[in-house]
């Protein structure tokens, strides 16, 4: 499948310009530009260059060792991976949790995308957004932040640091913990717990608040500039609660076209597969994942804040549920298809987290001693949660040694994989195409892919033709390592 | 008295180390009063620079890695290898005892609901490396802190050492090897 800008016909006569590593975003990334003498922009790639193989190592490992090692993919939503590995052994143990375990794990979640909210928008995007995009390099970050709104950084430290503390109390550490298990979770909240993080919490959801309505005061401010900036419609895939809830632990499917009609909707995920289809391309790590009722060309799809504030009926929480109405106010009643306007939904999902957290600490259940449960044995289990960036997917194969026998991960960024090529694409067109380009040019590149959140790694380089072969050197001259690859792709 | 140039990097690493790093508050602010930024996930600066003290997260898994980390050897007067993955592999070299060929022809080939599987292999990507390595391996390490991810406390001890002049130490509750 061909898409605008994705492939130049004679990439040879071309000149390249790459943004590497990509900043301010998790992990790293790089995105490649194709310029004719004109400046115009042949060709723009986002790739992602993480090899892993977390599917293969899995294996072959006792199942209850999962959720600890699965977190070891992102130290910034560990919790996401932790917890939706947790959902699928819950099935292979046959497991339907106790009302104290569901509680408790959705305490940890909320804690979650609270904390990844407010580190992406304070520590990592709010720069661009308050300073400009071609703002000054030296004071576009977290750092000059603090120097010119000290409050705002303070609250942002804050509003994370009390994401971190749930996480911390529910799953025992803040990076890395370890208090769910399949079929339920290993620890309980006590009262002096529950009472020193109700201290704080009204003031996280004013917080919260402010920060919802900080975003829609830029929003309007600069509406022409928000509402186009690498904007483009999109079909949407969330969880979805069965009486069409924004619920970011646990629902079915719903998927809409770019038009807003539901394609499907309340599908058990069980079955994933029937929807949901992958795509290999040449130039990324990452797969291009696609619906299948649409097929390749045409079925790419968003997912995360954006899409979920969109997709849901309502939000359980009456503060966001107020500003969930006001952002849709904006687009009357289509779809938002603002890249930007993410931002916005990003810190109503924070809020709505804020609320949640406080309605969940008020409620007996989470200081519970019924804790985990089992049932019947099955081979399988599929495990969905709504990660900060969205639908996260893990599904295993276990054998009856307890072993792992096979494992497939669909991460949240995955899935936004084509939309964050077309944001690129759309600036490109717009601002970088017949331009000579600076910094603050390539800057509003990289300002659309932050918009997504993305959870990339290891930086990358080129590394000139293939075939080749790489050699590791140890300082006293002794190869280490090394590693060849053929002309087809093939490693040796 | 002149702020420390630091400079920190995530290389086969989740980012939990960094995010350990943020971990310790409010104790940011105290500490952006000691120290600039160079080079760093937080910031924009793609290239580091001569720096008093380098932080690297995370093994060695391909290429690049291996060139940015010669990159903070070279300018980094202390290097300090951050958490597990950068002190022993970590997790990632989990794949050290698997062929890298069926790492990848099991992902991008054989996994079922993946249409026309290939490798992928532009130039643009970096050659993955048959084990992932410790950083130790390749370059000079000044200091290891252990830990998947070490805390803010043992961090924030650790740089608040440095900074004073002292030679870091890690007491007994800091060091920890999870
Ligand atoms: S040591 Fe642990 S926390 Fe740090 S990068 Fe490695 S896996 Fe992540």
């Amino acid at each position: 499948m061909a898409f605008d800008l994705e492939t130049a016909e004679h990439p040879e006569n071309l000149r390249r310009v790459a943004i590497e590593p990509l900043s301010r975003v998790e992990g790293h990334g790089k995105v490649t530009l194709l310029l004719d003498e004109a400046n115009h922009v042949r060709q723009a790639r986002l790739h992602i260059v993480e090899f892993r193989g977390f599917e293969k190592f899995v294996q072959g490992r006792p199942y209850w060792e999962i959720p600890v090692m699965v977190q070891r993919l992102c130290g910034i939503c560990p919790v996401s991976h932790h917890l939706a590995a947790c959902k699928a052994l819950d099935q292979v143990v046959g497991a339907r949790l106790t009302p104290s375990a569901e509680k408790l794990r959705r305490l940890m979640h909320y804690g979650q995308i609270l904390q990844s909210h407010a580190l992406h928008f304070f520590h990592l995007a709010s720069p661009d957004l308050l300073f400009g995009f071609d703002s000054d390099v030296a004071r576009r970050n977290i750092v000059g932040l603090v120097a010119e709104y000290p409050d705002l950084a303070r609250q942002g430290v804050l509003l994370r640091k009390y994401g971190q503390e749930v996480i911390r109390l529910t799953a025992g550490k803040r990076v890395h913990g370890t208090g769910s298990v399949p079929g339920g979770v290993n620890k309980n909240l006590s009262r002096a717990e529950r009472e020193a993080l109700l201290k704080d919490a009204y003031q996280v959801i004013a917080w919260s608040r402010d920060a919802v309505h900080l975003v829609q005061r830029l929003f309007e401010q600069n509406l022409a500039l928000y509402e186009e900036f690498g904007s483009f419609r999109a079909h949407g895939l969330s969880l979805i609660r069965a009486d069409g809830a924004m619920d970011l632990y646990h629902g079915g499917l719903r998927a809409r076209t770019l038009d807003g009609q539901t394609l499907f909707d309340h599908v058990d995920y069980d079955h994933y597969w029937d929807h949901i289809f992958e795509e290999v391309k040449p130039w990324s790590y990452m797969k291009f994942p696609y619906l299948r009722e649409l097929g390749p060309e045409t079925g790419w799809y968003r997912v995360g804040p954006l899409t979920r504030v969109n997709q849901c009926d309502f939000i359980p929480t009456p503060l966001a549920d107020k500003e969930r109405q006001a952002f849709l106010a904006h687009d009357g009643g289509r779809p938002a298809a603002a890249t930007l306007g993410t931002h916005w939904a990003r810190m109503i999902e924070m809020l709505h987290s804020a609320e949640t957290i406080k309605d969940l600490l008020h409620d007996d259940d989470v200081s519970g001693d019924d804790l985990v449960t089992q049932g019947e044995r099955q081979e399988r289990g599929v495990g969905i949660i709504e990660a900060p960036r969205g639908t996260l997917i893990h599904h295993y194969r276990v054998d009856e040694n307890d072993q792992v026998v096979r494992a497939n991960l669909i991460v949240s960024t995955t899935h936004n994989n084509q939309a964050m090529n077309e944001a690129i694409r759309a600036v490109a067109r717009k601002y970088l195409d017949g331009h000579e380009l600076t910094e603050g040019l390539l800057n509003h590149i990289e300002v659309a892919i932050r918009a997504f959140d993305p959870c990339l790694s290891c930086a990358t380089h080129a590394m000139g033709k293939m075939p080749l072969k790489v050699e590791l050197v140890d300082a006293g001259g002794r190869v280490i390592g090394r590693i060849t690859r053929s002309g087809d792709g093939s490693c040796a | 008295m002149s702020k420390l140039r630091v400079a920190t990097t995530s290389l086969a690493g989740c980012f939990g180390c960094h995010t350990s790093l943020l971990d310790i508050d409010e104790r940011l602010f105290d500490l952006l009063k000691l120290v600039e930024f160079d080079r760093t996930p937080l910031t924009d600066i793609k290239h580091c620079g001569p720096c008093d003290l380098g932080i690297v997260e995370g093994g060695v898994c391909n290429a690049e890695n291996v060139a940015v980390l010669r990159e903070f050897r070279r300018n980094c007067k202390v290097l300090v290898a951050i958490g597990a993955c950068a002190v022993t592999g970590g997790l990632p070299a989990q794949r050290n005892h698997l062929d890298l060929g069926d790492c990848l022809s099991e992902v991008y080939l054989t996994e079922p609901g993946t249409r026309h599987g290939l490798i992928p292999n532009d130039p643009e990507l970096p050659l993955p490396l048959d084990k992932v390595h410790p950083i130790g391996e390749v370059v000079k390490v000044d200091y290891f802190i252990p830990g998947c991810p070490p805390s803010a406390d043992a961090i924030w001890k650790f740089l608040t050492d440095l900074i004073a002049g002292r030679t870091p130490t890690l007491g007994h509750g800091l060091i920890k090897y999870d």
